[in-house]
């Protein structure tokens, strides 16, 4: 509860820090400052500490889960914030306005890692979703930003409807919003509201498979990602992708279980198709950005993994999987936004130029390809274990181990660049403190590799 | 505490070497830790090392255990005696940032060695990895003309296996009794035929690709062309190894039943493999790629011995995983000091050599011997015990093979032949005044060929009990 006050409070002030400041490097401190205020207050009520008392009449409920994916969401942020601060005031007029959608993503986040009903779990993810629309098309003179932002509005749009239309077949069944309560018992339900639950439940399969931009309901990301503003376009496939992740397998866990086989049949496919259409399409890619976008596609592949659950290594394997995926894109991203142009060839011979840069960027690379020493290698190897022990069969892991080793030939394309290739990169000119400020990202990367438990134990405090 | 200071010697230096400037310092550094390292290795292969255990990530119950058995002994040394060798063999070629070059092969080597202590499944994969990575970037930056393209294909090959063995791993893991990756618990595991069958080819992929067994071979000629020579003695003398390694250690103890079921395919594969590459090898020209195909052959052989799941072939294995790693490193370093100072790696173009440089000359012929396993050379021991199991095992397939050593006489021969003997060609005629420290290297490693060759019995010592636990129930 406090970081939802918190976060909808700071949004709101951060909307008058551009009234009263006009220096955007206030507006990126204030907006630390904030982040910083909100992990501190979500920090306090893992450990039990609250600030209003509030009946939540069950709409809500805080698990420890939720609250440390809380501390997660926050702590990526501010890092991301941190590290991207000067560009995002490059872009639009005001830092302090996205600043303010950052804080009401993160309140929508916040919701979401905690709801207990459908409606909340709607209103969440409606937060979530309407500051993406602007943030999108915050490059208001460019032409594809435009683009970008009306494709997602519309497409998102209609997911939106979709989820309530899956709600409300849903409510029609059971008679409640509320999460947890009894199924339709298959005993004694009659045939009918079995089959208005299971409709329900595959609208609302479908419009979270939007949300992460599963296959074959990932359209709009390559040409969203591609339009957006590139730091923002950090923020969308991190941070809020990983948000949306989380909502999706809590509420898979806890109330769809039971129904079992048939949405499992679905997942089986749109897991299958997301990894086929994420790493496939991603090995064509000519630009790096483009490339991203569709590896993150991919990485939703893997993470879908986590829905076969719940077991342990699903709970933690996801939290794991985000970090890891988390940290390696915004610091990819980072370096991406500093390159003049975003073609591979524009990385060439940058091991030469700028040596640390371009180890860490081949760290970052590794992470997301899942080779070990880098986190992203035990976030694959907890999500394949969750698979495993979830009893699906063994096909679908080695399946996605193939393309698991298909990535490798995308990721390793702009290693080669980096190291192999003669050229002069196009970049720009960046400080020292910059570099020091991804080499944080990169011993993140590095600790998750070596000694996830540290990260994991806080899971049980 | 010996276990852990081994495998934290290299990867110290390692770093170190990587915020080294002056290249001439960086050798110095990497020769001396290398030879701690092989002063540890001879410690722990003749006094033993106590277990070391330590906590990693207790929530899934992995540990980082390092054990020594008799199988890790002989390939710590072969590890401990290769890596100073090839940096003093290597030691006056020109290398383009030295200090790099090094601290990645110190990685390579502090792989190679966690490999062969990891007594905790993840930890072995962990290792089995992270000896691949600093070669991928040692190939891929210092290799030859086609460098990028070859190594990735080898890099996605051993990738896509290790990734196989991780699933196999996990297969394991969750059948055993405590959820742990101990080496205890994996043997252990109550696996049914179908699931012990399907957790041995996931693994049998994995070491297959790093043998190579044919038909997986096909990244290692390109691949030894290609990669400078430093790196291609470490790839042929230690790290195909792993494969050996892996089967003696996961593949046979933890699925005997699978591991017998499938000896006649895979001996049988082994056999056509190393027929294939024996003759390719009489057809080549390039000197490297005829030590690339002899190297596949012999290691055709010992992938065949081991699988007749006999004691006296995995015996043979045990003293030929040391004798071959020596033999082959021999060759590298000579075929490396004709390429150095001629300029040229094809026969067509040598002759003489004996003329040139007598010394060098001899060593060829010694090491070439040891290359056809004659009597009085380590190769012999090892080769004779595993032509022994195979004839045990089937006496046809041990007639397939047995031609496999002629084979491997009339390609040695030959080359020594072309090389060694006959007028000196325009070419070797470059040769200038012998390189010291490489043919100081060679005497030594000759002294080892025929010391161990003349009497192999600290082998046989050191190993008896891999054999006991292998085969003694």
């Amino acid at each position: 509860m406090n970081a939802i006050i918190a976060s909808a409070f700071l949004g709101v002030l951060m909307m008058f820090a551009s009234w009263i400041f006009d220096n955007e490097k206030t507006h990126t401190r204030i907006a630390l400052a904030g982040l910083l205020a909100l992990i501190v207050a979500n920090v306090l009520q893992l450990n039990g500490i609250y600030t209003i008392p509030v009946d939540y009449k069950g709409l809500l409920s805080f698990t420890q889960f939720g609250l440390y994916v809380n501390t997660i969401l926050f702590i990526l942020t501010f890092l991301y914030v941190w590290l991207n601060g000067d560009e995002i005031a490059k872009i639009g007029n005001h830092a302090a306005d996205f600043y303010a959608l950052f804080f009401f993503v993160l309140c929508g986040a916040s919701i979401l890692t905690s709801f207990n009903n459908l409606l909340m779990l709607f209103i969440g993810v409606e937060i979530l979703s309407i500051p993406l629309y602007i943030l999108t098309g915050s490059d208001k003179k460019n032409l594809n930003s435009n683009e970008a932002a009306l494709k997602y509005f519309l497409m998102g749009a209609f997911s939106t409807g979709i989820f309530l239309l899956g709600i409300t077949f849903i409510y029609g069944a059971t008679g409640t919003f509320q999460l947890l309560n009894p199924n339709v018992n298959p005993a004694t339900g009659m045939v009918r509201e079995q089959l208005m639950q299971s409709a329900g439940l595959i609208l609302i399969f479908v419009s979270f498979n939007f949300k992460v931009s599963a296959a074959p309901f990932h359209f709009w990301t390559p040409d969203v990602y591609d339009g957006a503003p590139t730091v923002f376009t950090s923020f969308m496939a991190t941070i809020v992708k990983a948000t949306a992740i989380i909502a999706f397998v809590v509420l898979f866990h806890s109330q769809f279980k039971a129904l079992g086989y048939a949405w499992e049949l679905l997942l089986t496919f749109v897991l299958i198709s997301t990894l086929f259409v994420g790493n496939i399409t991603a090995v064509f890619q000519r630009s790096v950005k483009r490339m991203l976008a569709y590896s993150s596609i991919a990485q939703v592949g893997f993470m879908l993994f986590a829905l076969y659950g719940p077991n342990n290594f699903a709970n933690e394997g996801i939290l794991l999987y985000i970090m890891a995926y988390s940290i390696a894109s915004i610091g990819l991203f980072g370096v991406l936004i500093k390159m003049k142009d975003y073609s591979f060839e524009a990385f060439n011979g940058l091991a030469k130029k700028e040596p640390l840069l371009a180890g860490m960027t081949t760290l970052f690379l590794m992470s997301l390809a899942g080779i070990p020493l880098t986190g992203g290698f035990f976030a694959k190897y907890y999500m394949l274990n969750a698979a495993v022990q979830s009893g699906i069969g063994l096909w679908l892991v080695v399946v996605a181990i193939l393309f698991a080793a298909i990535s490798v030939y995308y990721y390793f394309k702009l290693i080669q660049a980096m190291y192999f290739a003669e050229g002069e990169p196009a970049i720009h000119e960046m400080g020292q403190s910059y570099k020091y400020k991804l080499l944080v990202f990169a011993i993140l990367i590095l600790a998750l590799g070596i000694l996830p438990n540290v990260f994991l134990s806080y899971l049980y405090f | 505490m010996v276990l852990l200071s081994i495998l934290s010697i290299p990867f110290i230096a390692a770093i170190i070497l990587l915020f080294v400037k002056p290249n001439e310092k960086a050798n110095y550094i990497a020769i001396a830790s290398t030879g701690i390292t092989l002063a540890l290795a001879l410690n722990i292969a003749f006094n033993g090392a106590a277990n070391f255990d330590a906590s990693w990530i207790p929530s899934i119950n992995a540990r980082f255990v390092l054990t020594a058995d008799g199988l890790s002994k002989i390939l710590l040394l072969l590890t401990g005696i290769s890596f100073p060798t090839i940096f003093i063999a290597t030691s006056k070629n020109e290398i383009k940032n030295r200090a790099q070059f090094l601290s990645l092969m110190l990685f390579t080597q502090t792989g190679l060695l966690g490999v062969f202590l990891a007594g905790d499944a993840l930890l072995f994969y962990f290792f089995w990895e992270l000896a691949l990575i600093p070669v991928y970037f040692l190939c891929s930056i210092w290799g030859g003309e086609k460098r990028v393209a070859v190594t990735f294909k080898f890099f996605i090959y051993t990738f896509l296996g290790s990734l196989f063995m991780l699933i196999g791993i996990i297969l394991v893991y969750t059948h055993t009794a405590d959820q742990s990756f101990a080496i205890q618990a994996f043997k252990q595991a109550t696996l049914s035929s179908g699931q012990q069958l399907t957790a041995f080819a996931l693994f049998f992929t994995a070491f297959a690709i790093k043998m190579p067994i044919f038909p997986l071979h096909t990244w290692q000629p390109d691949a030894y062309e290609q990669s400078p020579t430093a790196v291609t003695m470490v790839l042929s003398a230690v790290m195909v190894k792993m494969g050996i390694y892996g089967v003696m250690r996961w593949l046979m103890p933890l699925f005997p039943d699978a591991f017998s079921a499938h000896s006649n395919f895979v001996v049988t594969l082994s056999v056509i493999g190393i027929l294939y590459a024996s003759f390719i090898a009489i057809r080549q020209d390039d000197m490297k790629r005829l030590i690339a195909y002899s190297s596949i052959a012999h290691i055709g052989l010992m992938s065949a011995a081991l699988f007749t799941n006999t004691e006296i072939g995995a015996q043979g294995v045990l003293i030929q995983l040391f004798s071959h790693g020596i033999n082959v490193l021999g060759l590298w370093i000579i075929a490396d000091i004709i390429e150095q100072q001629t300029g040229t790696r094809s026969l067509k173009e040598m002759g003489g050599l004996a003329k040139q440089n007598p010394t060098l000359g001899i060593l060829l012929v010694g090491f070439a011997f040891a290359n056809i396993a004659l009597p009085l050379t380590n190769a012999f021991v090892g080769e004779f015990l595993m032509l022994n199991s195979l004839f045990q095992f089937k006496p046809w397939i041990a007639a397939a093979a047995g031609v496999s050593v002629v084979l491997a006489a009339i390609y040695t021969l030959n080359m020594v032949q072309k090389s060694a003997y006959g007028e000196v060609s325009e070419k070797m005629s470059k040769m200038q005044a012998p390189n010291m420290p490489a043919q100081f290297v060679l005497i030594v490693l000759l002294v080892v060929v025929i010391v161990s060759g003349v009497y192999p019995a600290p082998l046989f010592n050191l190993t008896a009990d891999t054999l006991q636990q292998l085969f003694i129930k």
